[in-house]
């Protein structure tokens, strides 16, 4: 396990410093720490005090600015949606409209806080709040630039998976606290869908940790001689396809589908709830972005651009393609989105693991000479197009009127 | 043993982002499956046929504009067709061009805004329904040149039209018919072809040709079932007997055909609109009717293939100045009674895009 990014980073040393350097316990204080610590403001035995603080002010920072490119983020999807539809997009409030998520904010907390009298209110407030902290999560082990990570967990890629995965809990939570038939219509499609995703989606960072041999995001970037993407192009499409699926956005929003079932899950939210679970899926978006980038596209890694600008980048380039897949796709059934998962993305996500341990066994990823590196993108965008192809035709069969025509004239004769 | 779900009942409706005005189903879902639907209207319901007859001929017009808001030309068109029938009034060759030059562009601005929310209702985030409201916008916009209206136009007039089109109508015309083909290519460019598209639509809703006739279903819903029944060829009207157009007609008469049958109608619209540019002759657009019309006693029947289905207008007349009786055959109430054999069975998302293809107008429907 390497050091965490707090005691590399300046400014953590500088507060640990001020605040609670005494002699004796210099620890890790830089020179520039050193002259404002030979005399800290807390008394000796009093350090993990001056951590604590110095880390959580660290944290702050951290997800603020991460709260303001979310921001940034719902400002350039309602930009770039605007612009695949032919219309402008909020340009009024400040310059290019570059406020309007803050007047949107105003406008959210001002508003009065409703819940719906056959509601579970402990489930029904706590929801928002256990949506949006996974996300937030995230960001502890993700890898924003060279050496730029909170913590780099020796099972990174597993904390991430596992993390993310608590949102189909708070979409539950939501969806069925709020005591509303479409919320519930909501939350059960979110259970059955956002867990039928969860396996390829797994499934298919499975070939990337194979290359790899490491579950460390850190490490896995560095593991990158050319982007992964090039040699595991199919667990790519079906990272892409399944965390689609799992940001709950077209051609599987089917959670909050709004022709459908108006807002699905968090119908009844309004003002700041709302807010947050909104602002917990587009936050979501850019940390899929992000591990995204780290597992498929080298993360940080680029030239002449600093790291940190590589990796916005890398995600930003990630989110303008889930806004161009909503922008462009119609929404997908429940059986044949629940069928896309399971008859095609699972076989899919398991050939693929196959292939890339075969390969990994017959070759060693770093000794590998650059043309068997290209020898084996070559061989697993082949087999990707022969799984697409094959388990295509899978997906496609029609819809099994008779059996439901007769399921229902069966039920009405009981007297329903 | 098969798992048994307790059915639960859902409200859709009125206030729903689908149904497309003040609709109402009561739906018993077993799950996702429809397992019966109750048609609820009434929620839009002015007394149109009632007011009728205490307005003069003329101030009916714009009753009938409020009936189908997104089709007024059509619904003009049908009501003064049956006063022109009681008092036996010949239009003149103009004011007939004008107004089917004024149909067919009604007719795909109605074709167009039904495509659009029938793409939304499938899940595609509002860029179809942009995309169509941006050609809906210039047929708005040659409206507001004809009468200075863009949604309930009040053009028609018994005997003709309110006026003749203004000189740079034509042109905008013209580019109007030029551009559009193109503009029909990118809608099927965008979406015709996808797969989830043709998954969710094809094989879904079908519609029997039997069973259609029987229920006095008209229009596309009607010709995607395979049945080529057009007002316009089956009994012409103004100048459509002289004009060179298709009935498109699907074949299996699922929700896929509709959307077709719909995306093929504006073309034909198109064409028509070609041949009415070149046809489309000098002279008084108007004939000599008085202002107040008193048309002798008795009855007719004035119908007109709306972009929804035939829109029919009974009037009585006692001689008086106003209908003594005004009975509207409107085809979104009569397509609906088809609805609840099309969703049972189905899923909860293909129920909304059904009743989506059928394309029903709440105005029409609750009069």
């Amino acid at each position: 396990m390497r050091p965490f990014l707090l005691e590399e980073n300046a400014l953590f040393r500088g507060l640990y410093c001020w605040l609670g350097a005494n002699e004796g316990n210099r620890g890790f204080c830089t020179p520039e720490g050193e002259a404002l610590a030979r005399d800290g403001l807390l008394p000796l035995g009093w350090e993990w005090l001056a951590y604590g603080a110095a880390g959580l002010a660290l944290v702050l920072l951290l997800v603020n600015a991460f709260l303001v490119l979310v921001m940034l983020y719902t400002y350039m999807e309602r930009r770039v949606m605007a612009r695949f539809q032919a219309r402008l997009g909020p340009n009024r409030v400040g310059r290019f409209g570059l406020l309007q998520p803050v007047a949107d904010a105003i406008k959210l907390l001002t508003k009065e806080d409703v819940a719906p009298t056959g509601a579970d209110r402990w489930v029904f407030n706590l929801a928002p709040i256990v949506m949006f902290v996974p996300v937030l999560l995230v960001l502890a082990v993700l890898p924003f630039g060279r050496g730029s990570f909170l913590a780099d967990l020796n099972v990174g890629v597993l904390y991430v998976v596992a993390v993310t995965t608590v949102t189909t809990l708070a979409v539950f939570m939501a969806g069925f606290a709020s005591g509303n038939r479409y919320a519930m219509f909501g939350a059960m499609r979110a259970v059955a869908q956002l867990i039928s995703y969860e396996i390829p989606v797994v499934l298919s960072i499975v070939g990337v940790l194979l290359l790899a041999r490491s579950l460390s995001l850190v490490e896995i970037v560095e593991a990158q001689r050319v982007p992964f993407v090039v040699v595991q192009p199919l667990a790519f499409f079906i990272f892409l396809a399944g965390s689609s699926a799992e940001l709950n956005r077209t051609p599987f929003d089917l959670l909050e589908a709004e022709s459908e079932i108006v807002a699905g899950y968090h119908i009844e939210y309004s003002g700041m709830k709302f807010g947050m679970l909104f602002l917990a899926e587009f936050a979501a978006v850019l940390t899929t972005s992000g591990v995204m980038a780290t597992l498929f596209l080298k993360g940080w890694e680029g030239p002449l651009l600093p790291s940190h600008l590589w990796f916005l980048i890398k995600v930003f380039g990630l989110a303008f393609l889930f806004i161009w897949i909503r922008a462009t796709l119609p929404r997908l059934r429940i059986d044949q989105v629940m069928g896309f998962a399971w008859k095609f993305l699972l076989p899919l996500s398991l050939v693929n693991v196959f292939v890339t341990a075969a390969e990994a066994l017959a070759w060693d990823w770093e000794t590998m000479t650059p043309q068997q590196v290209w020898a084996m993108g070559g061989i697993n965008l082949l087999v990707g197009m022969v799984g697409v192809v094959l388990f295509s035709h899978l997906v496609r069969r029609p819809a099994p009127r008779r059996a439901a025509r007769a399921r229902a004239a069966a039920t009405a004769e009981e007297g329903v | 043993m098969p798992l048994r779900t307790e059915p639960v009942t859902v409200n859709i409706g009125p206030q729903h982002p689908s149904t497309h005005g003040v609709f109402r189903m009561r739906v018993t879902f077993d799950g996702e499956v429809v397992l019966d639907v109750e048609p609820v209207f009434g929620y839009l319901h002015r007394g149109s046929e009632k007011l009728a007859e205490e307005r003069t001929y003329t101030q009916v017009i714009t009753l009938t504009d409020r009936l189908d808001y997104v089709a007024s030309m059509t619904s003009n068109q049908a009501y003064v067709l049956a006063c022109e029938q009681l008092g036996d009034i010949q239009t003149p060759e103009r004011g007939r061009y004008l107004r089917v030059i004024a149909a067919e562009l009604q007719r795909v601005a109605s074709h167009l805004m039904a495509t659009g929310f029938l793409l939304n209702d499938l899940g595609a985030f509002a860029t179809p329904l942009m995309y169509c409201f941006r050609e809906r916008e210039k047929v708005l916009d040659l409206f507001e040149m004809l009468c200075g209206a863009r949604i309930t136009m009040t053009y028609l007039r018994v005997g003709g039209v309110f006026q003749d089109a203004p000189e740079e109508f034509w042109p905008a015309l013209k580019r109007f018919v030029a551009e559009m083909p193109h503009y029909i290519d990118e809608y099927e460019q965008l979406l015709s072809e996808n797969e989830i598209l043709l998954a969710r639509t094809r094989g879904v809703g079908v519609l029997g040709t039997g069973e259609a006739l029987n229920c006095s279903v008209t229009g596309p819903v009607l010709r995607s079932t395979g049945f080529a029944w057009d007002l316009r060829k089956v009994d012409p009207y103004e100048v459509y007997d002289r004009l060179e157009f298709e009935v498109p007609v699907g074949e299996h008469g699922d929700n896929y055909d509709r959307y077709k049958v719909r995306i093929l109608e504006m073309r034909q619209s198109v064409r028509i609109l070609e041949q009415c540019l070149a046809q489309v002759p000098s002279g008084p657009v108007r004939a000599e009717v008085p202002q107040l019309y008193r048309p002798p006693p008795g009855e007719a029947y004035g119908r007109v293939e709306s972009p929804k289905g035939e829109l029919g207008f009974y009037l009585v007349s006692d001689g008086g100045i106003a209908p003594y009786r005004c009975k509207v055959r409107s085809p979104s109430f009569i397509n609906l009674t088809v609805l609840r054999d099309l969703l049972v069975g189905w899923k909860l998302a293909d129920m909304i895009v059904t009743f989506g293809s059928i394309d029903v107008n709440m105005g029409e429907v609750d009069r």
